[in-house]
């Protein structure tokens, strides 16, 4: 059997073989994706982001044994980021997930982020896809720890959950302006430390200024290590879906995804392009060459390439 | 940065010290290798489903309880059964010299002890390893 007919039949080997295909632009990965597009839109997927050490792992791990109980199948995606210096990254995600890796209905990838901004990795949305395909009914992908402008998995995930945890204090101001658009869901971790009211208070005085949207934020407190509070939290996550299904924002969000990724793909294939031909049938260097001589202005140079990609 | 060799760093057995794992994840890292690092205290299934899922190229085992004679061959023998044969295993750590010949006729490819330079490890992997 080839790797997509082993991929149909659920060999977690051609997954996870595929995964790699995926992450080294691999065509064929891209290939059997393609055939089997079909079967792709089934799982749904949540986005777990927030700063680093807020406890995104450990609220990952007692979220999917929460929703292994109820006999549901998992793909996790956990980001980390890749060395901008060396291309070599350390992927630790796993360690707040241990007791996952045996079971036959999780299936985990740790990535590195690999040059990609974001919060995610170039293969994220690939290796969606490769799970979905495989029959995953949720997928949990876990960013990097966020700062302010990552926020790239809400162009990806149906539902985020934004990770918080008390004692930020003023630095919540920083960081509202970015991440405080994207949660879905806030849920505060570590709430058993001082300040987690505080938090919560902060965070739903700023909701109360966002414009009347159909859907408000719920924000709670959990404690993911000691288990506590899952259950809610699911069920924020299970209304959402419900809110996003039967308002049609489901198919929306979707839709502008798709729009997002197409445009984006086709950004990297034009990118791809000039610099594979640059130097020969697109002389690049020497075009900055004559822009910084005063020979050539930078417009009339980005005009000539572009003709070059028409032809 | 466009295919970095994936390692797997496993602690399997008991004991509670990763100090050496720590350091020998950071120079796989800083040698341009994607390296996972999944913690203490594993089992051999825990490695073996990891090494699946995350797809690596190499296991890297380091162990100082002594127990290396029989987990390194459940791990290797393990991996072959599930087909992953072509991955590369190595093991460091708390390691008599006496015991290291019997550790690659069970399919480990190197032991590598302490004192060893990390650089030592990094050219081993990099010389041996079969490329996806």
């Amino acid at each position: 059997m080839n790797l997509q007919e082993r991929l149909a039949a659920g060999d977690v080997r051609a997954l996870a073989r595929l995964l790699t295909f995926a992450e080294n632009n691999d065509p064929e990965a891209e290939e059997v994706i393609k055939n089997l597009y079909g079967r792709t839109g089934s799982a749904y997927v949540i986005g777990i982001t927030g700063p680093p050490g807020a406890g995104k792992s450990t609220l990952t791990d007692k979220l999917v044994k929460t929703l292994r109980a109820r006999g549901n199948t998992v793909g996790i995606i956990a980001v980390d980021p890749t060395s901008p210096f060396t291309g070599g990254a350390i992927l630790g995600d796993r360690i707040r997930m241990q007791e996952l890796f045996t079971d036959p209905g999780v299936f985990i990838r740790s990535m590195g982020t690999r040059g990609h901004l974001g919060g995610l990795s170039k293969a994220t949305q690939a290796a969606v896809r490769l799970m979905d395909i495989f029959g995953k009914d949720y997928i949990f992908i876990e960013t990097v720890g966020v700062g302010q402008s990552e926020v790239d998995i809400v162009k990806t995930a149906d539902t985020v959950v934004m990770v918080m945890v008390p004692g930020l204090g003023d630095d919540i101001q920083a960081i509202k302006a970015g991440i405080m658009e994207i949660g879905d869901i806030f849920a505060i971790n570590k709430a058993d430390l001082d300040g987690a009211d505080r938090t919560k208070i902060e965070i739903e005085m700023m909701l109360d200024l966002n414009e009347n949207k159909a859907w408000r934020p719920p924000v709670c407190k959990v404690v993911a290590v000691e288990n506590s509070g899952m259950d809610i939290l699911l069920g924020h996550i299970q209304k959402h879906r419900m809110y996003l299904s039967e308002s049609g924002e489901l198919v929306k969000r979707r839709t502008r995804n798709i729009s997002n990724e197409l445009m984006d793909l086709v950004r990297d294939r034009v990118m791809e392009f000039i610099t594979r031909e640059s130097g020969r049938k697109l002389p690049v260097d020497d075009l900055v060459e004559r822009i910084v001589a005063k020979d050539m202005d930078i417009y009339s140079a980005a005009e000539y390439i572009m003709e070059a990609i028409n032809k | 940065m466009d295919k970095p060799i994936r390692v797997l760093v496993a602690k399997p057995g008991l004991d509670g010290h990763d100090r050496g794992a720590k350091v020998i994840a950071r120079a796989f890292r800083d040698a341009g290798m994607e390296v996972i690092y999944t913690g203490l205290r594993q089992t051999p299934e825990q490695i073996v489903e990891t090494a699946i899922q995350e797809d690596v190229e190499v296991v890297a085992m380091s162990i100082l309880s002594g127990a290396h004679n029989h987990l390194f061959p459940i791990v290797v023998n393990m991996l072959r059964e599930r087909g992953a044969d072509d991955v590369l295993v190595v093991g460091g750590g708390v390691i008599p010299d006496d015991d290291i010949p019997g550790l690659k006729e069970a399919g480990v490819a190197e032991i590598f002890t302490p004192g060893t330079p990390t650089t030592k490890a990094i050219e081993f992997i990099k010389q041996n390893v079969k490329r996806r």
